[in-house]
């Protein structure tokens, strides 16, 4: 069993938009036809987007901390939007676990967006049909492209390394090392969706410093410099001659 | 959620039809049990009619909700899991049995009863895929409740046998009493049942919060920036975009009008036989329900929601 997935790292990430648009780029460019936009340089621009990030504060000033949150499908591994369809347009493909949207049998009857608790499914409002992150199925399997560009885009474009491709089903892949290692976990896990895409946390790194190894303990007095030199009759460790 | 017209009619329209038809084939079977005096033919054919173009305006609106209402006939596809295919399949065999039991009335052929006890299974299991295909979204916390399947069907045949008792006071009056009766009876027991799933609701703890939705784990998250500056899909299905005050107002109007002043109405029709008050009773209960089933849909909280808090 494969389960293609994304690691988010929320340590690094700094919130640039380079996964949004590259996205949008590649996805918008593909076989499967563009992404509809409307005002997309006037008043109220929308448009469709498989990815987008987001920015929350946590904490209260001064002591905040602001984090960056990409958010596009998770791939769930029991993914709720997929039995909820009424055409078998949504699927989830056995071979590697990617949930994607058949196009042409898709009635945008917009279920499967309510059956999503996370809410990464979009109605494309010219074509009228569902759409959703593909992963970049149409490039994570083109042979004509070098090895090491069979990634998605968002995952080539970030400039931090904060996005890791990989299968979670395989112990020993990037992703899963990372989730196991670096304490990955899984979004609204009240749901038993079992999200494919994990998140590392924002981590701290931080030495822990006793204040008993600030200070000598051997050093009741509390002056540093030479020991006075013991007598020549008084006991010595370094030198036995004098016992 | 952002309720949308073509399901509010979709949900209020096919539970009237399906009331209504219910109601003809208990008619029936308490004439064939001796318990009531049977109505003229017409009661019957005209009721069947009626029945059908409720459904069929139900089905109409169910098109309008489609991107791609050419495709419609794949979505008999998944039955196996979906409701909604499920609904799709059963919509259109109820039309049938029930075109079958108008016809059969209309030709005076025997064999109506049974026509009718098959409608009224087909029946009862569309009232079943219509809810479970809001009950089973685990998440929508207001909806799943069995209590939304409960007001589905009392509702629908509240709505129904209203319509029977109007349609009776204009074709038949010898039935009149007997179902303005039972629509009295079942306005009343939906406003109990409505009641009790408003009630549980306000008693709701969403499962889900802004800690599990991003997993961070602090009581202090605020979100500055949803990612765009205009709207997209997720603001525009997912949110009705009315005040707090216009929901409880929309509430109020829908007690009233689908259950208070329709049971007024019924008695007063009944006690003074003005049939004018039994069929306004009908049409102001119908358009409570439309009332009633947008508070339904706009009341449902999406999870989905606390991603999309601040614009930025």
């Amino acid at each position: 069993m494969t389960q293609l997935a994304l690691v988010i790292d929320l340590n690094v990430c700094v919130g640039c938009h380079a996964c949004v648009t590259s996205c949008k780029e590649w996805n918008t460019s593909g076989e499967a036809g563009f992404l509809s936009d409307d005002n997309p340089y006037d008043k109220d621009p929308t448009g469709t987007f498989f990815n987008r990030v987001q920015t929350f504060e946590v904490g209260e000033f001064p002591n905040t901390q602001t984090v960056h949150f990409p958010k596009s499908c998770l791939h769930c591994e029991d993914p709720p939007c997929v039995p909820v369809c009424p055409t078998g347009a949504s699927y989830k493909r056995p071979e590697d676990g990617i949930v994607l949207v058949d196009y042409d049998k898709c009635i945008g009857c917009k279920y499967c967006s309510w059956a999503c608790p996370y809410g990464v499914r979009e109605i494309d409002e010219h074509q009228k049909v569902m759409k959703k992150c593909t992963l970049c199925v149409d490039r994570i399997y083109d042979g004509k492209l070098p090895e090491s560009e069979r990634k998605p885009a968002c995952v080539l474009a970030c400039p931090t390394n904060a996005r890791l491709y990989g299968d979670i089903h395989d112990p020993e892949s990037v992703v899963s090392k990372a989730i196991r290692e670096n304490a990955g976990y899984a979004l609204m896990p009240e749901w038993g969706t079992q999200p494919a895409n994990h998140y590392l946390p924002r981590r701290k790194t931080e030495m822990r410093i006793h204040e008993d190894e600030l200070e000598r303990a051997d050093n009741p007095l509390k002056i540093d410099g030479r020991l006075p030199k013991p007598g020549i009759k008084d006991p010595s460790l370094d030198d036995i001659t004098s016992w | 959620m952002n309720p949308a017209f073509s399901v509010i009619f979709l949900t209020t329209l096919l539970g009237t039809g399906q009331g209504l038809f219910l109601a003809l084939f208990v008619i029936e079977a308490r004439v064939a049990a001796g318990l009531l005096t049977a109505p003229s033919v017409t009661f019957y054919w005209m009721g069947s009619v009626i029945a059908l173009a409720l459904l069929a305006a139900g089905l109409l609106a169910s098109f309008l909700h489609l991107g791609h209402p050419e495709r419609a006939w794949r979505a008999a596809a998944m039955w196996r899991t979906s409701w909604l295919s499920r609904e799709v399949i059963v919509l259109p065999a109820f039309m049938v049995a029930v075109a079958g039991y108008g016809w059969a009335h209309w030709q005076g052929l025997p064999g109506t009863l049974w026509l009718g006890a098959a409608g009224a299974a087909l029946c009862l299991g569309l009232f079943l895929c219509t809810a479970m295909i809001y009950v089973c979204i685990r998440f929508l916390q207001e909806w799943a409740t069995p209590l939304t399947l409960v007001n589905f069907v009392v509702l629908g045949c509240a709505s129904g046998v209203t319509l029977t008792t109007a349609l009776a006071a204009v074709l038949d009056e010898s039935i009149t009493g007997i179902t303005g009766v039972w629509a009295i009876a079942l306005t009343s027991a939906g406003l109990l049942t409505r009641v009790a799933s408003l009630w549980r609701n306000t008693r709701l703890k969403p499962r889900s919060s802004l800690q599990t939705a991003i997993g961070v784990k602090h009581p202090r998250i605020a979100q500055k920036a949803q990612g765009f500056m205009g709207g997209s899909f997720n603001t525009r299905e997912f949110f009705h975009g009315r005040t707090p005050g216009a929901l409880h107002a929309v509430k109020w109007v829908f007690l009233a009008c689908a259950f208070v002043i329709p049971v007024l109405l019924l008695a007063a029709g009944l006690a003074t036989a003005v049939s004018v008050l039994l069929v306004l009773a009908c049409a102001v209960q119908f358009g409570g329900l439309i009332a009633e089933r947008w508070f339904f849909f706009a009341q449902a909280n999406h999870p989905q929601n606390l991603y999309y808090q601040a614009v930025s």
